[in-house]
């Protein structure tokens, strides 16, 4: 970080809805179709044509502006902003300039255990654009464009922050949060790498002291968080040396070039935005009544803070609930398999460790995983009973992902059973201690860790099956008696 | 409030209208004496008026997010001045 400039940044953040129709007609929202085959007269902007607003749009931006913590506007409508881009058939966007849907709202981020209330200042509803292809290796260098409007009027919520966020890791960690939030709430697919969910981060540098605020860029379309880190380091290190050398930051709006790792302006001679937002006469005013925000809010499932207290309040520290709670998936998986077996502690460990551990191994998402919260429970509920012991219920959990068999079905074909006999276990201990007079002799001579070598040998004439209390015991009396 | 010949041709500009001197100075004869008429309304009390957000006293016009049959790919571009392949084909942008 710098010494000398403090950053102060704000993002807006463009998500898709999960809908089914786009915002203003009924073409369907599916990504990836054959150009221009999602697409219809209301669409495309031809003359003459009616756009109607798609309920579930506004039920969706009800949520997250309840999940926000925002105010819910008891009138809303919509506007057009105007500019000529081609990937805009109508020349104009509709979009939401005074009367936003949700105002204000915060959402609670931590960075270094140090938590924060990142301002929100306003949701609103717009659409989509379509999709532009260049001839060229550039914008700037291509002579032709070619343009795919299948996206255009997918609805699009704006999630404007407040200049809150004062480092890096502030805003990386307000970005992490906002998409887990709108992953919980299942409005958005939450697709990184489709576009799902895009940023603008707003930067700004003023020097350390100052409450002044310092003339900001614009870094539009970053679609991953790793971008957003890459180019607020690259662009406040930009300002810092315009600004030390006794230059001007130019007010601009600028892109970031992954590839090469840095931002560029795009200036040009009608930078001067002027959108002349107007009402827009094709689509009338909402009028939000509190029943229906009420049941929305109804809808809203635990959040990812509350979820994670709850973790905690079950005996989890802080960390691995934070792993929990992370995606949805997880957190959903967790709760399953803690109805079936109540150990929490025990669990948790079984989830983050082994679990977790071999669906990364194969590169699987919860989601798919051949093992299910019931059977993970089955297995946790074979070795608290006893029935078998902590490190057969391992390997029978390999086998569950390999084979999608049941725990207890392994464990009986593979005659798993725990050996809890006693004297099965002593006439096993007699053995091993005649066959390690060494070992035998060290741990006679103090060396404790002696007994460890023999508890392993136990464990292996049993195959693994014996009760690994049991073999502890009885080797330390069988020991004691020489 | 009166239109400057500047924020005519800078209105033109943001429309993509290309005015001749004769024509700038004509819009901005028009569109002062079309403010002018509209001025009238500033002479109306609005105490306690609503501001106005559409002129029809409708609300809450919704449709159910159902799926619509679109149009094809050729009628979607039967239109356009000129395609590729699917696509729209755009002149320089930038
Ligand atoms: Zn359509």
């Amino acid at each position: 970080m710098l010494d000398d400039f403090e950053m102060v940044a704000g993002v807006e953040v463009h998500t898709e809805l999960w809908t089914k129709t786009k915002i203003f007609c009924g073409c369907t929202t599916e990504f990836g179709g054959e150009q221009n085959t999602h697409v219809c007269p209301v669409c495309l902007g031809l003359p003459g044509v009616l756009p109607v607003l798609n309920r579930q749009v506004v039920e969706y931006a009800i949520k997250t502006g309840l999940a926000l913590n925002s105010e819910i506007a008891e009138f809303s409508k919509f506007d057009r902003k105007n500019y000529y881009y081609p990937d805009l058939p109508k020349n104009f966007q509709t979009s939401q300039y005074d009367l936003p849907i949700c105002i204000g709202g915060h959402v609670e981020i931590e960075v270094d255990g140090v938590k924060k209330k990142v301002g929100i200042t306003r949701a609103h509803m717009e659409e989509d654009a379509g999709k532009l292809v260049h001839s060229g290796a550039t914008i700037s260098t291509s002579d032709t464009s070619f343009v795919d409007y299948n996206r255009t009027g997918v609805p699009l919520l704006e999630i404007v922050s407040e200049p809150d966020l004062r480092s890096i890791d502030e805003t990386v960690a307000y970005l992490e949060k906002l998409v887990q939030i709108l992953e919980y709430i299942e409005v958005s697919d939450c697709k990184m790498e489709q576009g799902s969910v895009r940023f603008d981060i707003n930067v700004s540098l003023r020097p350390i002291g100052s409450d002044k605020l310092g003339t900001r860029t614009e870094t539009k379309n970053l679609n991953s968080f790793s971008s957003v880190r890459r180019c607020l380091e690259y662009e406040i290190e930009r300002q810092a040396e315009v600004l030390r050398e006794g230059g001007k930051v130019s007010q601009e709006t600028r892109t970031w070039d992954e590839a090469k790792g840095i931002t560029l302006s795009l200036r040009s001679k009608e930078e001067a935005h002027d959108y002349r937002y107007f009402p827009e006469p094709d689509l009338v005013p909402m009028l939000i009544d509190r029943e229906w925000v009420e049941r929305v809010r109804q809808t809203l499932p635990e959040l990812p803070d509350a979820r994670r207290l709850r973790l905690m309040g079950l005996g989890l520290s802080d960390y691995d609930a934070g792993v929990i709670i992370n995606s949805k998936a997880l957190a959903e998986f967790f709760d399953a398999a803690l109805a079936q077996f109540n150990d929490a502690k025990t669990l948790v460990n079984w989830v983050t460790g082994d679990f977790l551990g071999t669906l990364k191994a194969k590169g699987l998402p919860v989601q798919l995983s051949p093992v299910n919260p019931e059977g993970l429970a089955e297995l946790l509920n074979l070795v608290a009973k006893g029935t078998i012991n902590g490190k057969i219920a391992k390997s029978v959990l390999e086998e569950m992902f390999a084979t999608g068999k049941g725990a207890a079905q392994i464990v009986q074909d593979k005659g798993l059973v725990q050996i809890s006999d006693e004297g099965a276990i002593a006439a096993i201990v007699t053995q091993v201690i005649e066959a390690n007079p060494q070992s035998v002799a060290d741990f006679k001579a103090g060396k404790e860790r002696a007994i460890g070598f023999l508890v392993g040998q136990v464990m292996k004439a049993s195959k693994g099956k014996a009760n690994p209390g049991l073999v502890n015991k009885l080797l330390q009396e069988q020991l004691a008696q020489l | 409030m009166k239109i400057s010949k500047e924020q005519v041709e800078h209105v033109a500009m943001l429309a993509r209208l290309e005015l001749t001197e004769a024509e700038q100075e004509i819009y901005t004869e028009q569109l002062n004496s079309i403010l002018d008429y509209a001025a009238l309304l500033d002479k109306l009390d609005t105490q306690g008026v609503e501001p106005m957000a559409h002129a029809l006293p409708l609300k809450n016009v919704f449709r159910d997010d159902v799926v619509q049959p679109s149009i094809s790919q050729a009628r979607a571009l039967a239109n356009a001045p000129d395609a590729e392949e699917g696509f729209f084909k755009v002149p320089k942008i930038v």
